[in-house]
């Protein structure tokens, strides 16, 4: 265990990236992706759809919250997801060498 | 000044920049035609596909479809903006390393068959034919409504413009018009709503306006619209009506459709790095949102206006733009009773009052009585929207022809020369024929939007994801898919949306999900064939295989640029 740990390091570190690297940097790629598209689910077609009629009956200012969802909160959570993902991937590629 | 000089004015001052742009940027290669030159910045190219995106019916259908539709117009909201989620995810940045010119590029050479490839080029070319007639329709429209010429004239206008900057400039014109074009649309777009949601609301931000309370009351919007849909017997705004199955599958397949549109993925092949065409997806997300998320606030104003306005009122008391739109048809009014009053109501028999969707952005800054100059802004966005949108859909369809069909298959041993002559020849053609459909408009141009982000999600969704995440996926598989997925779509379309064998009622929907909405289904189809017809058929060779494996990292994208 302990010397995998420390090939993974290495591999990350040097510059000429082995597949070892690669592989797990598909493997985190694949992670980020699953996390990401949960909350896109859950945001869009959970809590503006499946739920909508429970949510309703909380209100948020002049809104009910699944309509909220349905028509704006999705979409801001939308773009946040984006920028996360962005922010998460360039800091992947440097880590594993492999930004352009 | 009147609102006729004011247009004349502004449209024509847009139009100057539109031409300014196309002749500083002339395409001189192939590459550039067909991707700019793949030097784009992400930030140019996030407003570019923003306006490229937002077609005529983002800009004037979709805040009135919201506004009679009321939650189940989230279908749109949620389906047309969820889908970049897919795209800068799980495909812009792949497709960016792999650094072709077109969609059908990487079907073909993913799945190693020209079959393959010429089953994307027929999809490409349906879905953006489909399109492009819509755009075309929307520019003559808009120029009959403000400039009072007729509808004809106005497509050929339309076309003349589109004509000089995309068959000149090719994706570089188009790119750079696209951007000038997103400015002028969303600055037209936000001011009538800013200043309605004053007017209503007394919130500069419309979509917070949205859930405050009226001016002068503490009743809130939306309380007040669900109790005045409900007195004239609609549903309650926030309620809707469609099931829950059909907003999931339809929001479901306007997503995956979004994410498998060829116009919309041609743009990420323009950026120079893998990182620029996940920063592009986000710029483009965050530019289209300022426009979604004011649509359902401007839906929910309008409709307040609206019945307030009209509701119940002397039909002799009605304000000027009711007779100038009753002039143009977009709204009618049968005095059934004879009482000389307006009444507007849910049940068919008693309504005396037809009201076109598309009237709640063209006539909203009349309604809200804005300045002359605020209604003439909206019909130069109107334009701007139209006009991006059909310029990067002519792109996909001459780049289809001279680079899918004539350079990879027909002739390979066209020089570089002759493969631009021929893009730009297409694309001439190409906006003849689009011409032709906004002049003569086959009566199912509406209807067929639907079949245009159900075929993009029946068939290169699938073959794109899977050709990206799945190494083992080879041509029988995806071939297979690509047929019944757009075949399930096709027979579907015909048989519930066209009634072509025979007549049918919502009630036999498979599952009760509209034709809208099947594109999830023929999407899932085509998965589950391409995964079975897979376990049966040899593998893909392994030069595909190591190419998978290399789109799979970002390094060496832009070398490969420079390499070309």
């Amino acid at each position: 265990m302990q010397k995998q740990i420390e090939k993974t390091e290495r591999s990350q570190t040097s510059t000429t990236s082995s597949s070892e690297a690669k592989k797990h940097y598909w493997k985190t790629n694949l992670k980020y992706l699953g996390i990401l598209l949960s909350i896109w689910f859950v945001t869009s077609f959970g809590a503006g759809i499946l739920f909508k009629d429970t949510l309703n009956k909380i209100t948020m200012g002049g809104f009910k919250l699944g309509f909220w969802f349905a028509q704006q909160g999705s979409i801001y959570i939308f773009c946040v997801l984006i920028i996360i993902y962005i922010f998460l991937m360039n800091r992947l590629d440097k880590s594993h060498h492999l930004e352009d | 000044m009147d609102v006729q000089t004011w247009t004349y004015i502004i449209v024509g001052f847009t139009f100057l920049i539109y031409i300014g742009i196309a002749v500083w940027s002339r395409a001189g290669s192939t590459k550039e035609f067909y991707v700019a030159g793949g030097g784009v910045s992400p930030l140019a190219n996030g407003m570019a596909t923003a306006a490229d995106w937002m077609s005529a019916a983002s800009f004037i259908s979709m805040a009135g479809l919201i506004s009679f539709m009321g939650y189940d117009g989230g279908v749109y909201l949620m389906g047309w903006t969820g889908g970049y989620v897919l795209l800068a995810l799980l495909l812009a940045p792949y497709l960016r390393k792999f650094g072709k010119f077109t969609v059908p590029d990487f079907i073909g050479d993913r799945y190693y068959s020209q079959k393959a490839r010429t089953i994307a080029v027929f999809a490409a070319l349906i879905v953006s034919f489909t399109y492009v007639a819509g755009q075309m329709r929307g520019v003559g429209v808009v120029f009959s409504r403000f400039l009072e010429v007729d509808i004809n004239t106005g497509v050929i206008i339309g076309m003349a413009l589109v004509f000089i900057y995309a068959v000149m400039g090719g994706m570089k014109g188009i790119t750079y018009t696209q951007v000038a074009q997103y400015c002028i649309l969303i600055f037209a777009f936000m001011v009538p709503a800013i200043f309605i949601s004053i007017q209503l609301t007394n919130n500069p931000i419309p979509q917070l306006g949205f859930g405050d309370t009226l001016t002068g009351s503490d009743t809130y919007l939306l309380d007040k619209l669900d109790q005045l849909s409900f007195e004239l017997g609609f549903n309650q705004y926030t309620e809707g009506q469609k099931s829950m199955i059909d907003v999931f599958c339809i929001t479901a397949a306007l997503m995956l459709g979004t994410a498998g549109l060829p116009h919309v993925i041609v743009r990420f092949f323009t950026v120079p790095r893998v990182k620029d065409a996940r920063s592009s997806a986000g710029y483009a997300l965050a530019f289209i949102a300022i426009l979604y998320t004011t649509a359902p606030a401007i839906a929910a104003f309008a409709r307040v206006n609206l019945i307030e306005t009209v509701s119940n009122k002397e039909y002799a008391s009605m304000p000027e733009w009711f007779q100038k739109w009753e002039t143009t048809g977009l709204i009618a009014f049968e005095d059934k009773n004879q009482d000389g009053k307006i009444q507007y109501l849910a049940d068919a028999n008693a309504n005396e009052l037809t009201i076109d969707r598309d009237i709640i952005v063209l006539a909203n800054p009349e309604i809200a009585q804005l300045p002359n100059w605020v209604i003439a802004l909206v019909a130069a966005g109107a334009l701007a929207a139209a006009l991006s949108t059909a310029a990067g859909l002519l792109l996909v369809i001459s780049a289809s022809v001279s680079h899918d069909l004539l350079k990879k298959q027909w002739m390979p041993d066209i020089s570089e020369k002759g493969e631009l002559l021929a893009a730009r020849i297409s694309s001439a053609f190409a906006v003849i024929v689009a011409g032709y459909f906004g002049i003569n408009p086959p009566g199912f141009v509406a209807a067929v939007v639907a079949l245009a982000f159900g075929l993009a999600a029946a068939s290169f969704f699938p073959a794109i994801i899977l050709g990206i995440f799945y190494k083992k996926m080879n041509k029988e598989g995806a071939i297979a898919g690509m047929i019944t997925g757009l075949g399930s779509m096709i027979l579907y379309i015909l048989r519930y949306k066209f009634q072509l064998f025979g007549a049918t009622t919502p009630s036999e929907w498979w599952f009760g999900i509209s034709p809208e909405g099947f594109g999830t289904i023929a999407m899932l189809i085509n998965v589950v064939t391409a995964l079975v017809i897979v376990q049966f058929t040899a593998p893909p060779p392994k030069d595909v295989v190591e190419m998978v494996e290399s789109i799979r990292y970002p390094k060496g994208a832009s070398k490969e640029v420079l390499e070309h």
